[in-house]
């Protein structure tokens, strides 16, 4: 329908009737816009996407089994606890705060959850319940420390650092670490619970339909509404990109095990919060917070409860994190959580292009930046250089995040786009 | 004063005796003021009036320390911004309190978004349009950050969001300092619509002209004190100057007595 269309569409629709504006219609002009915003420094996530394939390129021609089903099914599995911490990071910078304790609360819950599932023969699901609960009530007290008493949460989350690590290893006691038994629900769900071919495809199909049916509803409101529409060929091109992206990733990794069920969990949870962030009264103000805390407050809405529900919901995930990644070691031991699962996952988020500064992020950073990060340390382990050069180039790749996102900032300001 | 217990009975909004201080310092004291349904009331004075203090207190951003606040008839307590928005009283701040990252849309439904769970992204665009239509708004597009609007763009979107959750009252910070001729006349424009339409409507302004163009009433603050209390409609600007620097001998006076005497002499600079 785009081929034949006039060359100056009447601006008809109640948004675009505006002589200033110029007119983006059709597949050209989605195009067309989305280079203008990314020149005016709304970069969001192309310079991750681009450096993924930088990183892809260089790893695959130093060893060619970095890019093999094998190495991508691990890749995707190591991926996921950090990754799901690192929603949760992406949650508190939003509104503008940090949680450096993230790592210590995941290896905390993975304590809890292994003493009291092993030594003391609880129900598993009862021990990942208690361990949630303790989690919740860490983030509350990170929120309650920020809007009661006014402490900054770089400092009380650095505090907490340094506490729940003294926790967990006085709740794993002398021995310092619990084994999980193999044939445990979680350490099966974490190792070997990979979806069977035919349901990936079906997911692969299930997303793209998803994408469309949302997108096209979408349009027909703002039709009925007399709005703009976007390109309908886009849409269909999006989705059919999508099932077939999905689709070929899932038939590489069915070539070996396949797309294991905590992979489906963790762009689960990324899906539950990009819906969370962008479509919710609650999302909406957790960036309007990190936009102009004052200004959220003076419209009615409750400040301090958006504070609150940022950490709970930031150490609610590191504890869900916490969990899967003991699961997948089939151990919760002393150095859980510790060394750079924290840094990891704030690098994840921001190399992600979640901004530092507050107000600006979204659910997707989190899992494209914990891929960048994933990538970076599986291919160096095939290279056999030791964790040296993986804190190094990781260290060097979150400086140029950050870079970019600063660069970024200051263009958006000079292109008033904030 | 009489002007006032005439007031009271059909009043929409009224204070008595509103105090609050920070610290040693008393930015309200005794502070009277009321507004009835369908008039403007000017609310005028120098800086460190306590103007804006009296407009924190209205939208319960600051609370008072003492003194009642009454609105429809009942005495009420305006705790914070969200009781002052459920009450009906919509308030315009002069720095227009908007989050700069988010679009348009957003920022008007800030805090009173339809539908929480699913936001209803459709119908808030078209009630964003029509409102700022309404408004005669010369906005291109409701789907950018406020960051890329002028600061005259940006006082409509701020007045255009009081006016979405069907408020009594509207007290309006300075609602005409950054902007441009045509708007500032939208602005006083649409202040007399509003009255029209029954609402109550506080404007603090520094500008006599706009003040004197819509208001009945005018009411003079100075330092934290009222200051007397006008007919827009008569009062001379003397009166008024005189009554917000607090004497008859101050420095607008002396600056046309002296520009006159050079005017007479022929001595001004060349």
């Amino acid at each position: 329908m785009t081929v034949t269309q006039p060359p100056t569409p009447p601006p008809s629709a109640l948004d675009r009737a505006d002589e200033r504006l110029s007119q983006d219609d059709g597949f050209a002009g989605a195009l067309r816009s989305f280079w203008r915003s990314v020149k005016a420094g709304d970069v969001g996530v192309l310079p991750v996407v681009i450096g993924l394939l930088v990183i892809c390129t260089i790893f695959q021609s130093l060893n060619p089994i970095f890019l093999s089903s094998a190495n991508l099914v691990n890749l995707t599995l190591d991926s996921c606890a950090v990754g799901i911490i690192s929603l949760g990071i992406v949650c508190v910078l939003l509104v503008g705060e940090i949680d450096l304790s993230v790592g210590s609360v995941s290896g905390l819950s993975g304590a809890i959850v292994g003493v009291l599932s092993v030594r003391h023969g609880w129900n598993w699901m009862l021990a990942v319940v208690l361990a949630c609960a303790v989690a919740l009530l860490i983030g509350l007290i990170y929120g309650i420390a920020l809007t009661r008493f006014g402490m900054p949460s770089f400092v009380a989350s650095l505090s907490g650092l340094l506490a729940f690590l003294g926790l967990q290893l006085a709740i794993l006691g002398d021995q310092g670490s619990v084994n999980l038994p193999f044939d445990s629900a979680l350490v099966q769900f974490a190792q070997v619970a990979f979806v069977p071919a035919w349901l990936s495809y079906t997911l692969a199909v299930i997303a793209g339909a998803g994408l469309f049916v949302s997108g096209f509803e979408r349009r027909q409101r703002r039709k009925k509404a007399n709005l703009s529409v976007g390109s309908l060929n886009f849409l269909v091109l999006r989705s059919v990109a999508l099932v077939a992206g999905l689709g070929i990733f899932a038939w590489y990794l069915n070539q070996e095990r396949g797309v294991g069920w905590m992979v489906v969990l963790f762009v689960a949870l990324v899906l539950v919060l990009n819906y969370a962030f962008t479509r919710t009264k609650w999302g909406r103000s957790l960036r309007a917070v990190g936009g102009n805390e004052e200004a959220t407050r003076r419209s009615g809405i409750n400040v301090g409860r958006i504070y609150l529900t940022a950490f709970a919901v930031c150490s609610f995930l590191a504890c869900v994190g916490g969990i899967l990644a003991a699961a997948r070691l089939a151990s919760a031991n002393l150095s859980s959580g510790t060394g750079d699962v924290n840094l990891n996952a704030i690098a994840a988020a921001v190399i992600g292009g979640t901004s530092l500064f507050g107000g600006r992020g979204s659910a997707f950073s989190a899992l494209l930046g914990t891929l960048v990060i994933a990538a970076i340390a599986s291919g160096l382990t095939l290279l056999n250089l030791d964790s040296s050069y993986r804190f190094i180039i990781t260290g060097l790749v979150l400086a140029v995040a950050v870079a970019i996102d600063s660069v970024a900032r200051k263009s958006r300001a000079s292109h008033g786009r904030a | 004063m009489t002007v006032t217990d005439t007031a009271t009975s059909t009043s929409l909004l009224s204070l008595r005796g509103v105090n609050k201080s920070f610290g040693a310092v008393n930015a309200l004291t005794d502070i009277e003021l009321d507004v009835a349904a369908g008039e403007v009331v000017a609310l005028v004075g120098d800086n460190g009036a306590g103007k804006s203090t009296l407009v924190k207190v209205l939208a319960g951003v600051h609370q008072p320390d003492s003194g009642t606040v009454t609105f429809a008839g009942e005495p009420v307590a305006i705790t914070d911004p969200s009781a002052a928005i459920q009450l009906g009283i919509a308030t315009v701040f002069q720095d227009l309190a908007l989050c700069e990252n988010l679009d348009v849309v957003d920022n008007l439904f800030l805090g009173r978004e339809l539908t929480p769970w699913r936001l209803d992204e459709t119908a808030m665009e078209v009630q964003a349009w029509k409102l700022l239509q309404q408004l005669s708004a010369r906005i291109p597009t409701v789907r950018i950050p406020v960051a890329s609007l002028s600061g005259g763009q940006r006082q409509t979107v701020a007045i255009a969001r009081s006016l979405l959750g069907q408020p009594k009252v509207i007290v309006l910070d300075e609602p005409t300092a950054a902007l441009g001729v045509a708007q500032t006349a939208e602005v006083l424009d649409l202040i007399e619509r509003l009255k029209d339409r029954g609402l109550g409507v506080v404007m603090i302004s520094h500008n006599m002209e706009d003040v004197r163009a819509v208001a009945d009433r005018i009411v003079v603050l100075r330092l934290g004190r009222n200051n007397g209390e006008f007919d827009a409609k008569t009062v001379t600007t003397q009166d008024l100057v005189a009554a917000i620097t607090g004497a008859s001998d101050n420095a607008v006076t002396r600056r046309r007595d002296r520009a006159g005497a050079e005017g007479d002499g022929g001595t001004e600079a060349p």
